[in-house]
């Protein structure tokens, strides 16, 4: 036994002093391997960059990689000009303007109830099966569709919020974050007088703001990157949000939507760098707050997936 | 339990009562709070999964959901299973997911260990920060990068590919190509994410167990297997388990975005499928009834990976 620990001990100071010197090629063949693909994931949206901001002779003749060619605004200018770019903006503006306040405000509704205890309250079993149906079973797109056309509902932001208001996993994800609050806090509460909604919002609220704050993000990100739904509960196209309005032009490449003169225009751009600067600017919110909201991205997941 | 009762008796049972009503009045609120959120899943959700009676019938849009429409009985679903391309559909939706599903549950396994091996944190936390990113972005951003790259005239990957002289491939009109192409570039938007869970997982890890590996002369690559891999065994189950549920699922927004008619016979799936004979063509009734059949069988299999994690996981949802 002794001995055993002796030889132990005596390896530890045999071989710390070795690999303290040793150059390991494991490290930097591992560095070398993860910053590579790392880096790889991010240059496809490095060269879209300096396509849209390249002239459209150096983008059509393939002289552009990862830097500008012929630097140039002209694709921006040609969007910056058209009035359905603006007002597609607007719409995914307005859409999360509403749309992520409504959610949140639900979450919070429901996820407070559904937290509490059975003996505190009888029905969360009721509830919370009917909530968790939803994730196992849908009526699928056509009903859905059916459903929202006949509420009269197609061509108004209301399509694109109210079908999604409930987000049941962020409710879950709430659910048990609010579990976690000291039970003290609140009996403390109902002894000072506290009702079941100022303790919801005296309590329940503040103490659980990073988690609302993630959740917040999250819908956010939904909102804006949303775009099969705006293709096709609108009708007209002048109601498109912006990834419904970009999916037209850079994938289905209609450009019916363009008057004479914005065609004669376009002839002076490239097709190649307009399409690359409507993905710019359809990912630039999210790439721009990115970096500073980056704990909260990566909060998200960590609540998501490994929950207590 | 005597019937008729004495005084007292009485008296308990009323004082139940009181006590019963004071309770509903108690939970009154909560009542409240969850009317808003039940009132727009019944319309939203509930209401579309009675509108699968659109499955059985000869639907006209004009006389609306619940309408006085021809039901047909189970017409639409042998329409459908006499459709050549059904099979192919539902072989290719098989074929893409499954390839998604464990790539995407190796990928990021693989990427965590090796992140965990980097002792420089703020090197590991750029590179976890910088390959999380493209799950961010949608799949029409995506989509269009990806047209643009992979492009056969004029896409950077081409012009790669012929500077080594390499024949130009269309990564997204050959139907050779094209499945790849959708498996490699939903694990390059997703892998970030399982690869930030899995190393929630590992830091979980308790570190004594690494020196007392390390004392005991366990190199790299035992520690990694006898301790890494069994401390991420509880994530690692439930995730495969849950993404079973997703089997169904290979990817509408990205099929959607990607997809044009010669790549069908390779790359088109259940939901691309539905939507066209759906929404483009308008034939209601058997969209819904592929619909109805997707949504039948993710039930079972999503109930079934809910169970598996819950028995194997200890996962609850409520």
């Amino acid at each position: 036994m002794s001995g055993n620990s002796t030889k132990s001990a005596s390896t530890v100071m045999y071989r710390s002093p070795g690999t303290g010197k040793r150059f390991d090629w494991f490290v930097v063949v591992n560095a070398t391997f993860l910053i590579v693909v790392a880096v790889l994931c991010v240059l496809p949206l490095l060269h879209i960059i300096a396509l849209s901001f390249s002239s459209s002779a150096a983008a059509s003749a393939g002289y552009v990689k990862l830097w500008p060619v012929d630097f140039t605004l002209a694709s921006y200018d040609f969007t910056a000009g058209r009035e359905g770019f603006w007002r597609s903006m607007v719409i995914s503006l307005e859409r999360i303007a509403i749309g992520t306040p409504l959610n949140l405000l639900l979450t919070i509704l429901v996820a407070y109830p559904l937290s509490k205890e059975t003996q505190h309250f009888r029905f969360r079993l009721v509830y919370a099966w009917i909530f968790f149906v939803t994730m196992l079973f849908n009526g699928g797109l056509i009903p859905w569709y059916v459903t929202i056309k006949q509420l009269g509902l197609l061509d108004s932001i209301w399509a694109l919020v109210l079908p999604g208001a409930v987000p049941v996993f962020s409710i879950v994800l709430l659910l048990n974050f609010f579990r976690e609050v000291p039970k003290e806090l609140e009996e403390s509460a109902i002894i000072d007088g506290a009702g079941q909604w100022t303790t919801l919002w005296r309590i329940y609220v503040p103490i659980s703001k990073p988690a609302i704050a993630t959740l917040a993000l999250f819908s956010m990100v939904e909102h804006w990157n949303s775009w099969f739904d705006g293709l096709i509960l609108m009708g007209n196209p002048v109601h498109y949000p912006l990834q419904s309005y970009i999916q037209t032009i850079v994938i289905q490449m209609n450009f019916g939507s363009m008057s004479r003169d914005e065609l004669l225009n376009l002839a002076l751009i490239s097709d190649r760098t307009l399409k690359a600067s409507q993905i710019f600017l359809g990912s630039l919110p999210i790439i721009a707050a990115y970096p500073f909201l980056q704990k909260y991205f990566v909060k998200g997941i960590v609540l998501g997936s490994v929950k207590g | 339990m005597h019937l008729g009762g004495s005084p007292l008796h009485f008296a308990q049972a009323s004082e139940e009562i009181t006590m019963r009503s004071a309770r509903t009045w108690r939970e009154l609120p909560f009542h409240l709070m969850i009317l808003p959120a039940l009132l727009l899943i019944a319309v939203f959700s509930y209401i579309p999964m009675a509108g699968i009676t659109i499955a059985f019938q000869k639907f006209i849009p004009a006389k609306g959901l619940f309408g006085q429409q021809k039901w047909v009985g189970w017409d639409n679903f042998s329409y459908v299973l006499e459709l050549p391309s059904f099979g192919q559909v539902l072989w290719n939706t098989l074929y893409i997911s499954s390839f998604k599903l464990v790539l995407g549950l190796l990928v990021p396994i693989i990427f965590a260990i090796l992140l965990n091996e980097l002792k420089n944190e703020t090197i590991k936390r750029s590179i976890q920060t910088t390959i999380y990113l493209p799950y961010f972005l949608s799949w029409v951003v995506l989509g269009g990068i990806l047209i643009d790259l992979l492009s056969p005239s004029g896409g950077i990957v081409n012009a790669l590919l012929k500077s080594f002289s390499i024949e130009p491939v269309f990564f997204l009109g050959d139907n050779k190509w094209f499945p790849a192409t959708l498996i490699v570039s939903d694990i390059w938007k997703s892998f970030g994410y399982g690869t930030i869970v899995y190393l929630a997982a590992i830091t979980g890890i308790d570190p004594g167990l690494y020196e007392a590996a390390t004392i005991d002369g366990a190199n790299r690559w035992k520690k990694a297997w006898h301790i890494t891999l069994p401390g991420m065994r509880m994530v690692i189950v439930l995730l495969s388990v849950l993404s079973l549920g997703q089997l169904l699922n290979a990817g509408f927004d990205q099929v959607f975005n990607l997809y044009s008619p010669q790549v069908y016979e390779s790359g088109d799936i259940l939901d691309t499928f539905v939507y066209r004979i759906g929404l483009l063509d308008a034939q209601y009734g058997v969209a819904t009834a592929v619909g109805f059949f997707k949504s039948i069988v993710s039930l079972v299999l999503i109930s079934g990976s809910y169970f598996l994690a819950y028995r194997f996981a200890k996962y609850r949802i409520f």
